[in-house]
């Protein structure tokens, strides 16, 4: 056989979604119930004494970042985990010998989890209305940004499953970086409300454009420009695709 | 016959600095049984995985039907069924789903009637739909093996298939290679239980800290470094070795009834004759004669004995 192996990218994809499905009750339950949480404490119990950000709701203004919060640590769980299991339980000798190349592969790994985040940050995005009134300005660019960033927090994801050694390790990423730097990039709030110098130092936080760039598709600005923001998952992209072909072209942590 | 797989030249050092393989060139033909023997630690599953693209060589190079195992890695590892020494499963997938997934992950079309007969093959087909987890070890290795079938290989390699495995199964797993080989299914299995190799293979190789000690075929091996054993029954019973016998090493056996002697086919005087004329010249009468040849565990054990002293 020569070429591509369509049916193996096929075969890991649906692999991995019945994988989800069947967690599939928690999967969507968790979400929804995050996010009435987050109305509640940040909408309700905020919102109520701090009525506007930017002249936006705050009800509304929290639900950009809230999406993104929850694709973030949704992406890169999915997909760090999708390359650690068979890593852990030994099932990845299939994988190593099969005739499926390192693009097919992560194809298929990062397809899946981009799947089931983007599925997750949908179910965020209805909930929310069920709070608020939303008018998505530019409703294509917010579709095509979440598609972008579920893909390169998947790829990141991937990366982390790949470099894991211990389930302490795929966890360490994820909740002692990835979330402390989104709560202090401006998910709840915009970060023109610092005060200097941690407005300046906020800027050296590449979650900041991320959050900004999403939340300018939802009401067509953000504490950045859009075109930073696109710069950012553009450079993102291109570092973890780097990353990842020279961990295949070198087997770090797959082959011996 | 052409050669399937073929092996020059191929060593391995581990970042440790651990030699796994110094330079080991090997010939497998198309349609053969073939049997690695060697102690555990030899380089039996670093081969193979080097073969299947689970480890990468240090130096040398593979072709696998014709295909190099790095530039052509989609024609070699598409030639190739492995069924790794251990247990390695996804827990929560039933029988025939992963069964299907590798039949797919090799880029092969979906074919519920092969799978089909590779289940029932396998007596897995009542447990089609059971979680993997539910199964018994014996019952998750032939999911395995069914799994390596699935894509209709030409070559399958079992790294030691029986380890573990009950008699029913090793029974059952006979049978099929029995069959796979009548379909053309070129056989590489790897064992230090000398028995299977010696029921089975057409041809022997023997591996030892990361060389190929020897390759031949099994009948020619056992009688090229085979021994014989004799056994002269005799007329009297005998209580002790006279010593007139002292120089063939003799023992007694069954009670005094018969003498054993140990003897190399190869040696240039088996000393069979001589043992006789002397039994003649001390008046102990015989009734029976038996030569046994003796098996693949101690032509191997006596090679891997030569290594050492070596």
């Amino acid at each position: 056989m020569s070429g591509f192996n369509h049916r193996a990218i096929w075969s890991i994809y649906k692999f991995e979604l019945h994988r989800f499905c069947r967690t599939l009750l928690t999967g969507l339950l968790v979400p929804v119930i995050t996010t009435s949480l987050y109305f509640v404490v940040f909408g309700g119990a905020i919102g109520s004494r701090m009525t506007q950000i930017d002249g936006i709701p705050y009800a509304a203004f929290i639900v950009p970042g809230l999406i993104m919060m929850s694709m973030f640590t949704e992406s890169i769980f999915n997909a760090s985990f999708g390359i650690y299991m068979p890593k852990f339980t030994g099932t990845i000798y299939e994988l190593l010998s099969a005739p499926v190349s390192a693009a097919e592969t992560i194809a298929a790994y990062v397809g899946a989890a981009a799947t089931k985040s983007l599925i997750v940050g949908t179910i965020i995005f209805l909930t929310a209305h069920l709070f608020v009134e939303i008018h998505v300005a530019h409703p294509l660019a917010m579709a095509a940004f979440m598609v972008l960033i579920a893909i390169s927090f998947c790829l990141f994801g991937f990366i982390l499953g790949i470099w894991a050694q211990s389930f302490e390790q795929l966890q360490v990423i994820p909740l002692l970086i990835i979330m402390p730097m989104t709560f202090l990039g401006g998910a709840f709030y915009s970060i023109h409300m610092l005060a200097q110098p941690w407005r300046t130092i906020t800027l050296f936080n590449p979650i900041v454009y991320l959050i900004s760039g999403f939340r300018w598709t939802f009401f067509g600005r953000g504490d950045v420009g859009i075109e930073f923001s696109l710069l950012f998952i553009a450079g993102m992209l291109a570092l973890c695709l780097g990353i990842i072909g020279w961990m295949f072209r070198t087997g770090y942590r797959l082959k011996k | 016959m052409a050669s399937i797989i073929s092996v020059s030249g191929l060593t391995k050092s581990y970042a440790s600095g651990f030699q796994a393989l110094k330079g080991v060139d090997l010939e497998i033909e198309e349609g053969e049984i073939f049997a690695l023997l060697g102690p555990n630690g030899a380089g039996k599953t670093t081969m193979i995985s080097i073969i299947c693209g689970n480890v990468r060589p240090t130096g040398g190079s593979v072709t696998v039907a014709g295909h190099d195992i790095i530039s052509g890695y989609r024609g070699s590892r598409s030639a190739i069924g492995l069924v790794p020494q251990e247990l390695h499963t996804d827990s929560f997938e039933r029988v025939i789903d992963t069964v299907r997934f590798s039949r797919g992950l090799f880029g092969k079309p979906r074919n519920d009637a092969h799978i089909e007969k590779i289940l029932r093959d396998l007596s897995l087909w009542d447990k089609r739909n059971n979680k993997i987890l539910e199964l018994s070890g014996g019952m998750k290795r032939r999911v395995m093996i069914a799994k390596a079938l699935s894509h209709e290989p030409r070559i399958l390699f079992l790294d030691e298939p029986t380890a573990g495995v009950d008699v029913e199964l090793r029974r059952d797993m006979w049978k099929l290679i029995g069959e796979l080989r009548q379909t053309g299914v070129t056989i590489i299995l790897t064992t230090h239980y000398i028995e299977e190799a010696e029921e089975m293979a057409d041809r022997v190789g023997v591996i030892n800290k990361g060389e190929l000690v020897l390759v031949e075929e099994k009948t020619a091996l056992m009688k090229k470094l085979g021994k014989k054993t004799l056994t002269v029954s005799l007329v009297d019973t005998l209580y002790a070795v006279p010593p007139e016998l002292a120089e063939w090493h003799v023992t007694l056996k069954n009670e005094g009834h018969e003498i054993e002697y140990l003897f190399d086919t190869q040696a240039e005087r088996t000393g069979v004759s001589s043992l006789l004329r002397r039994l003649g010249d001390l008046g102990i009468g015989y009734k029976d004669l038996n030569t046994e040849q003796s098996s693949l565990e101690d032509i191997f054990v006596s090679l891997v004995h030569q290594e050492k002293a070596a």
